[in-house]
């Protein structure tokens, strides 16, 4: 006796249509599972043996066999579990067969028989929809995020459950796409007293995704500023929400109750991050956190104590907006086009820039301090803002201006910039000048333009003027960064 | 040829040149060295030999108690550079940003003046004084404490290329010589034995700069010494040499007088009245966030004059901080 269940298996992002076959022969006793599949997958024998009796179903004797087609590509993780139950209780008679040819199944199975969320349902869900199959048979509690993508949900909270629904004997709730995800609840802006340079700085990165590096001794608010960045941002469009969700989906980050994700992603991995952990790779391979912070935006707090491998592993997602990770059966495609805040100290004490403390760092520490960036690296900035430590008189100040009040005028000047404002005669003239006088190089000439047109988008003017192109000027590496 | 012998004969044996005139060793070395194909060979890398017998060598170096015995150029300036007026601007290598303002103001207003810029190439007050020159298009020298083919600190590699493109890399030692700890006191008594005045602009307690400002005094040479905040450890060397009698350097034009020289009258720069407004409250060194709230303007108005003001050459930056770069 045969019998087929359907799932898919996740390359990267991509969900390939996966049969799982049983097939019931003799009277000796035994279990195998063919068809590269990793540990975690052929593990899923004694989840299943132990399931299907939970579940009060009977396990055929004799020799069972499960082929997982296609043969040549390796299957991971546990979602094969729910299937190969259904397959091998088809191919028992106990389910309809042709029932379960209709469905897609996908989930983890518990002992005592329970199904149990996995991973990247969103993804897989949507490889059901391309293969034409209306229903998938998944965990309730992750039911909501299959929704998302245009299949019709079939939660189960066990595999009895899914038994019955298959025998036609239980019809389960429908599920609802619950697409109104909670806006998360950024930090405001008001609170950060003073600094109205780092400040304006934020506001033109908002305005125009450019990179920032905000640069000063511990405790001036770097960090608090960087993480007010997100509630600058408009909400994603249907594309980029969806985008983002597959990506939180297979990365397993999705919240259960509000999966799809509305909001740009904020990422702020600890600095002692690998660079697979940052850019994706390991065994799977997962997402990292730049593709993560797709759309959205990735902080990098104590930017020099990255290591080395990490930052450099950036430059490629930096330029291209999209990471590959080769394996020796492909490679996995991650989006990663999300915008870059970093702090950093001046020197390895802490001490430049704050005027109350004397730096004790050597010449030497000084060098190493400031060779741990590439200058590559340093490029991929288009703000790079010394924050100094600003007098007690300024922290005593009066609330400063909402994020509410920041926004508004971050998103006049995003639909401003959808055509890209003319450069007058004066300010390219400017432009000029500096090159000649200021280390400033190719790339950099062209990233003073592009945020000197941001800086025209929030003045509301149509032309990039010179006082424009004076201001972007200002934003440009500090020297202490690429010469000491 | 003998000095050369002399110059080769102390970079095979690792040891400095002074103390190997009357050995043996040196004598039969002598004799056997083919000074024609040394020079060839220097010749192919771009090197000139000046020796002291030779009229070019510069007077000042010449009445040093222990003049080199000859000096190894690389670059395009004349050996003549040597002997017109210069100052040595010397200092801390870990400097504060003060001090890399003043030290970079120092050798733009000299070398615009037309005196030659002397320094050590070393990171920190040494590599500013040779940028401000540079920017200025002045004349500098660079005295290496290494041989004269090398580049030391490796960071300042495209420094001593830009400075040689016009000017001069200067070396007692000769090809391969490793740079070592105790040859930097030797190269800083012929930074201070070239020039007339030795300016200090940032010096610890034990700074090597403090041994030029000796050599210097040892040679009745002038000594100056740029103040700087009582308190901060970078002042412990300088405001010592203030105390033992050094001059109080607060302008470039206190060292020009020496040379009967002034400085080149800058047309007065055409501002816009953002800019202007900065500046004028620019009397102290301030954050941008502190010059916002003196002018009380928004920060885009303030950053957009900054970058006016430093391109017009009157404000420098340093750890977010901005300051003048004169009075």
């Amino acid at each position: 006796m045969l019998a087929r269940a359907i799932t898919h298996a996740l390359v990267g992002l991509d969900a390939r249509r996966v049969e799982v076959e049983a097939h019931l022969q003799g009277q000796t006793p035994s279990f195998t599972i063919v068809g590269l599949a990793d540990r975690a997958c052929q593990e899923a024998k004694e989840r299943v043996r132990s399931g299907v009796r939970s579940a009060e179903c009977e396990w055929p004797l004799g020799r069972i066999t499960v082929n997982l087609a296609p043969a040549s590509l390796r299957k991971e993780g546990s979602g094969f579990d729910l299937p190969i139950a259904l397959a091998v209780l088809g191919a028992s008679g106990q389910v309809p067969r042709d029932e379960l040819e209709r469905h897609a199944a996908h989930g983890e199975l518990a002992l005592d028989g329970r199904v149990r969320a996995v991973a990247g349902v969103f993804a897989v869900a949507e490889g059901a929809r391309r293969a034409r199959l209306r229903k998938i048979i998944c965990a309730a509690t992750c039911a909501p995020e299959a929704a998302l993508a245009g299949v019709e949900p079939v939660p189960v909270w066990h595999l009895a459950e899914a038994v019955a629904y298959l025998r036609g004997e239980l019809e389960p709730e429908p599920v609802a796409a619950r697409n109104g995800a909670e806006p998360p609840s950024w930090p405001d802006l008001a609170d950060v007293r003073g600094q109205e340079r780092a400040r304006r700085a934020l506001e033109i990165a908002a305005a125009g995704g450019h990179n920032l590096l905000l640069a000063g001794p511990p405790g001036t608010g770097k960090t608090m500023l960087a993480r007010r960045l997100p509630g600058l941002l408009p909400d994603l469009d249907s594309e980029a929400s969806l985008e983002v969700t597959r990506i939180h989906s297979v990365a397993g980050v999705l919240r259960a109750e509000h999966p799809l994700v509305t909001s740009p992603p904020f990422r702020a991995p600890h600095h002692t991050a690998s660079a697979p952990a940052i850019v994706g790779g390991g065994r799977g391979p997962r997402p990292g956190e730049a593709s993560l912070a797709h759309r959205g935006v990735l902080l990098l707090d104590e930017l020099p104590e990255f290591a080395r491998p990490a930052l450099e592993a950036l430059r490629q997602p930096l330029e291209d907006g999209v990471i590959s990770v080769a394996r020796a059966e492909g490679t996995a495609l991650y989006p990663a086009r999300f915008q870059l805040v970093a702090t950093m100290n001046l020197c390895p004490c802490g001490a430049r820039g704050d005027p109350a403390v004397a730096c004790s760092c050597s010449a030497q520490r000084l060098a190493a301090y400031a060779n741990k960036l590439s200058r590559a690296l340093l490029d991929r900035f288009d703000l790079l803002v010394a924050v100094p430590r600003p007098r007690a008189r300024e922290l005593a100040g009066e609330r400063a201006e909402s994020s509410q009040a920041v926004r508004a005028r971050v998103l006049a000047a995003q639909a401003a910039l959808a055509s890209p404002p003319r450069r007058s005669d004066e300010a390219n003239a400017l432009l000029t000048r500096a090159v000649e006088r200021l280390p400033l190089s190719g790339r950099g000439r062209s990233r003073v333009a592009r945020v000197a047109a941001t800086i025209a988008a929030l003045a509301g003017s149509g032309v990039v003027g010179p006082q424009h192109v004076a201001e972007a000027l200002s934003y440009r590496a500090p020297k202490e960064l690429t010469s000491l | 040829m003998s000095e050369l012998a002399l110059a080769a004969f102390a970079a095979e044996q690792n040891v400095h040149p002074r103390t190997q005139e009357r050995t043996a060793r040196f004598a039969a070395f002598s004799a056997r060295f083919d000074g024609a194909a040394y020079l060839a060979a220097l010749e192919r890398r771009g090197v000139r030999w000046l020796p002291r017998s030779s009229r070019a060598y510069p007077p000042l170096l010449r009445a040093v108690a222990d003049a080199p015995s000859g000096l190894f150029l690389r670059g395009a300036g004349d050996a003549e550079l040597l002997a017109r007026p210069s100052v040595a601007v010397v200092g801390a290598r870990a400097c504060s940003g003060y001090g890399a303002q003043v030290a970079r103001t120092l050798g733009r207003d000299l070398a615009g003046a037309g005196v030659v810029v002397v320094s050590g190439l070393a990171r920190g007050v040494d590599a500013e004084a040779h940028r401000g020159a540079l920017e200025a298009g002045g004349p500098t020298v660079a005295v290496l404490g290494c041989g004269i083919d090398r580049d030391y600190p490796a960071a300042h590699a495209e420094l001593a290329r830009r400075i040689a493109e016009t000017w001069l890399v200067v070396s007692e030692y000769a090809l391969g010589v490793e740079p070592a700890p105790w040859r930097f006191p030797a190269r800083n008594r012929i930074v201070a034995g070239l020039t007339r005045a030795t300016v200090v602009v940032e010096a610890r307690e034990r700074s090597g700069a403090l041994i030029t400002a000796d050599f210097a005094l040892e040679e009745g040479r002038e000594v100056y010494a740029c103040p700087g905040e009582i308190t901060s450890a970078l002042s412990v060397g300088t405001n010592a040499l203030l105390k033992l009698g050094a001059t109080p350097l607060t302008e470039a034009g206190d060292l020009l007088e020496l040379f009967g020289l002034r400085a080149p009258a800058g047309a007065e720069a055409d501002l816009t009245p953002a800019a202007r407004a900065v500046l004028d409250a620019l009397d102290a060194s301030l954050s941008a966030d502190e010059l916002v709230r003196a002018v009380s303007v928004d920060a885009g108005t303030v950053a957009a004059a900054l970058s006016e003001l430093e391109l017009a050459g009157l404000v420098g930056a340093s750890d977010g901080v901005f300051r003048r770069t004169g009075r």
